[in-house]
């Protein structure tokens, strides 16, 4: 473990694992429970790999009954639950503890209903977040929010974290499609929240849920909204001698009205990288990178495209194609879609950040990004959704060196805190988890945060789902309900009586 | 009644407020204009909370698509303000004065965020909680805190935002909101079928909607209530059902005929252009057709597919005049005083 330190492990808990997991056998049967130290192997650690730990124990409920009575005994008996979709979390979302149960959700992997009519999929959350396209494609339909893992990621799992995509800015993050959700709570209780329809009454906790990186509760079952296919999608491929340009490029779009389906930007490290890997025919000359993707029907597409290309033009665009074929977009893409893996060949190791910023600040953000990467010694390559800020800096450094895992994490919270210097936030899409936990003051003051754990104290009291996560400093609930001004002893006392 | 009303200008006056009225577990009424007072129960309270004076817009920034105001902003404010850019609110908030008997053009922002207010445009963009992106609000314990932020994207923390969006002020005092704009679509036309039953209405707009079309609104007006919608030129007596397209104009064009196409079975497709069109939609948004009614309006939200039989249930015992919409939260006003209006 480097440096964000996990609550330390309750003694008393782990004195009590043999009891605890013959609880957990007698509600899961069969191979549902994993307490063998080999196979609980693969549980670990998610996507945010330089962190790992071993659970307490691993256990795989395939009922909404089995995760009720699951969550019921752990409640009872004061025992931490993290729950996990497809491991995928970049923000250590999923990361176990050692006196946690981590629940595992991916055996609730079923689609339960396809309603054309209602535009709507009813799924099991760890059914794949492309799994719920798939099962509607035929028809013309598709789920819009595509986070890059959306091959691998549980769409339970994209409502925790309230997953984008490169659609987003059009089509809106998970929150905006989703439409109802079951739940269990920590005390085992089954609720339903929305539903087919858009409207529900009461408070917006589908809201809260989404988003709330299993704190509140554990899903079981998820309701989303299925838009019809854009007849078609074209891409323009743009190269600026500036990322000043590249950015006054992207507000021009937006400034013309147009909202395109997606619009991704990449430095000169990221054009570089990505190029030597799959050679799409990206401008090396260019520092900065334009894919503008422009969906919809035919006759829109063509006249926006036409738009783009004047208003790159204007921007001094020094390179300039629109894909005439399917294939050609692909290409476009590629490049972008691989500049993960591809910054993984030049580098052993690097860490993906996710601030957002307001695009204006682009240039100084790329800037002091510059000034960061000499002063910690790092390399540093930025792609970076233009059309939304939200920056995915990729920082590159090697693992066996003593210190850079280090170096890396202070490189990247400089980042974030850059971000919300101006004017932004510390995570658009990956999450807070355990990540970016401990920079959460720098974006909110301790009453801000107090509201935040008032909601988690309505739902889990105890503070045993997820612990560790989101929060830099979980208070007693019993703390947070307390007025701190009593009758006689008011904070300001010269305000008149009414 | 209520004894007295406090005006605050400031987020502090406004926590000073509701910690003293914490303190002394006085109940509050929060008011802006009061353009949506006769929603629900009457309200009745030691004090007013009464925020039409934290008023002002204190960003706005077109090309990040933003917009930050006090709570007490006048919507009417706002939407000029970002129509003089291009841009709207596109979730396309109802105005309730006119169903609700006060002036038309009444309302505040945090009145709206509130009420999470939408409008036909729904089925597509959502509403006021698809575009809320953070606050500064004041808690029922008199803290003042912070939640989401000023960019589209963002993810830090719990969403309160959205949460306390619809939340009719039961949770907190909103004082400062960010709101996400969009462009205003370059034009918009509608698609009219004549004489359509309720049961082909529903078909045809389950149709449209499954098309890729990009429909931004859907309703069926049974018969007798576009008459009732006032809109100069657009009086059919019998039953019509609307379907709207915007955009830019080639697309508009492209997808009208599209969508003609699409729906040949249900009848001939009139085209209604873009001024009457968007009087017609905002006639739809705003329940003209029983503005001013003594009688109990309702409004029901079904899945489409449950649609028709709401209906039919609805229809069952009066006969009298309905309004709906078609959409995921499928409307259905209904003014059952009206018999055969």
């Amino acid at each position: 473990m480097v440096g964000i330190a996990m609550p330390a492990p309750d003694r008393h808990v782990l004195e009590r694992r043999d009891n605890i997991v013959a609880a957990l056998k007698a509600i899961v049967p069969g191979e549902g429970v994993i307490d063998a130290l080999t196979e609980m192997r693969p549980y670990e650690t998610d996507a945010l790999t330089a962190y790992r730990q071993m659970p307490l124990v691993v256990v795989l409920p395939e009922t909404v009954d089995q995760v009720s009575r699951i969550l019921r005994y752990c409640y009872e008996n004061d025992v931490k639950v993290v729950p996990r979709g497809a491991g995928t979390s970049l923000s250590g979302g999923a990361l176990p503890l050692a006196d946690g149960v981590l629940m595992s959700m991916m055996k609730f992997n079923r689609i339960l209903d396809v309603d054309f009519p209602n535009r709507a999929v009813i799924a099991q959350p760890g059914v794949t977040n492309l799994g719920i396209t798939r099962a509607v494609e035929h028809e013309g339909f598709y789920y819009a929010p595509d986070p890059s893992s959306q091959i691998a990621c549980s769409i339970g799992g994209n409502i925790a974290e309230n997953s984008g995509g490169v659609h987003c800015l059009k089509y809106g993050l998970t929150t905006n499609n989703v439409l109802g959700l079951e739940m269990v709570l920590i005390t085992g209780e089954v609720i339903r929240l929305g539903g087919k329809h858009m409207e529900a009454e009461g408070y917006d906790l589908l809201a809260l849920m989404t988003g709330s990186e299993g704190l509140l509760g554990v899903v079981t079952e998820v309701t989303v909204r299925i838009l019809q296919k854009p007849e078609t999608a074209r891409a323009a491929l743009v190269g600026f001698p500036t990322s000043e340009d590249g950015g006054r490029c992207v507000a021009d779009i937006i400034a013309a009205g147009i909202i395109p389906g997606g619009m991704e930007m990449m430095d000169g490290p990221a054009i570089q990288a990505a190029e030597d890997y799959v050679n799409a025919g990206y401008p090396r000359d260019a520092e900065a990178l334009l894919i503008v993707e422009l969906d919809g029907p035919e006759a829109e597409v063509d006249f926006l495209l036409a738009r783009v290309e004047e208003i790159a033009r204007a921007n001094r665009a020094g390179y300039l194609r629109v894909s005439t074929s399917e294939e050609e977009r692909l290409v476009f893409w590629a490049g972008r879609k691989s500049a993960f893996p591809a910054v993984g060949r030049i580098s052993p190791d690097y860490l993906c950040m996710d601030g957002t910023i307001p695009r204006r600040e682009l240039p100084r953000v790329l800037a002091g990004m510059r000034e960061l990467s000499v002063k910690h010694g790092l390399r540093c390559a930025n792609v970076f959704h233009a059309g939304d800020g939200n920056l995915h800096p990729l920082i590159l450094y090697d693992a066996n060196k003593p210190g850079e895992l280090e170096a890396a994490e202070a490189f990247g919270a400089d980042i974030l805190r850059l971000c919300v210097a101006v004017g932004g936030v510390l995570t658009g899409e990956h999450g807070v988890g355990i990540e970016k936990r401990d920079l959460m003051p720098e974006m909110f003051s301790e009453d801000d945060l107090k509201q935040q754990q008032r909601v988690k104290c309505a739902f889990d009291d105890k503070h045993l789902l997820n612990p560790g996560k989101v929060f830099p400093v979980l208070h007693r609930c019993a703390d947070l309900g307390m007025m701190h001004v009593h009758k006689g002893q008011l904070a300001f006392p010269d305000i008149p009586r009414f | 009644m209520t004894h007295s009303a406090l005006t605050p200008t400031t987020a502090e006056e406004t926590r000073d407020f509701l910690a003293y009225a914490a303190a002394e577990e006085l109940p509050v009424e929060i008011l802006g204009q009061g353009s949506k007072r006769a929603l629900g129960r009457p309200v009745q309270t030691a004090h007013v909370l009464d925020l039409s004076r934290l008023s002002g817009v204190e960003v706005y920034e077109p090309a990040e698509l933003v917009l930050t105001a006090k709570a007490g902003t006048p919507m009417a404010e706002i939407e000029a303000l970002v129509a003089g850019a291009g841009q709207e609110l596109s979730f396309e908030p109802m105005d309730f004065g006119p169903l609700l008997g006060e002036a038309a053009g009444k309302g505040t922002l945090g009145g709206l965020i509130g009420t999470n207010l939408a409008g036909p445009r729904r089925i597509k963009a959502g509403a006021a909680r698809d575009h809320i992106l953070g606050l500064d609000a004041v808690s029922g314990h008199g803290e003042i805190f912070r939640s989401g932020g000023r960019v589209v994207k963002n993810v830090t923390g719990y969403d309160l935002p959205r949460a306390l969006t619809g939340a009719y002020g039961t949770l907190a005092v909103s004082t400062l909101i960010t709101l996400k704009v969009n462009p205003r679509a370059e034009t918009s036309a509608s698609l009219a079928l004549n004489g359509l039953s309720d049961a082909a209405a529903v078909a045809a707009m389950c149709a449209a909607m499954g098309s890729s079309a990009e429909v931004s609104a859907a309703a069926h007006l049974p018969e007798g209530i576009c008459q009732r919608l006032g809109v100069a030129g657009e009086d059919r007596p019998g039953p019509v059902t609307l379907l709207r397209l915007e955009g830019f104009g080639p697309s508009v064009e492209y997808r009208f005929a599209n969508l003609a196409r699409r729906l040949a079975e249900f009848g001939p497709a009139e085209r209604i252009g873009d001024a009457a069109s968007k009087a017609l939609w905002q006639a739809v948004r705003d329940v003209i057709p029983f503005a001013g009614s003594r009688n109990p309006v309702w409004r029901v939200s079904v899945p489409p597919g449950l649609r028709c039989r709401t209906d039919a249930a609805l229809a069952q015992p009066h006969a009298g005049g309905r309004l709906l919409r078609l959409e995921r939260r499928a409307v259905v006003a209904a003014d059952a005083g009206r018999r055969g209006a």
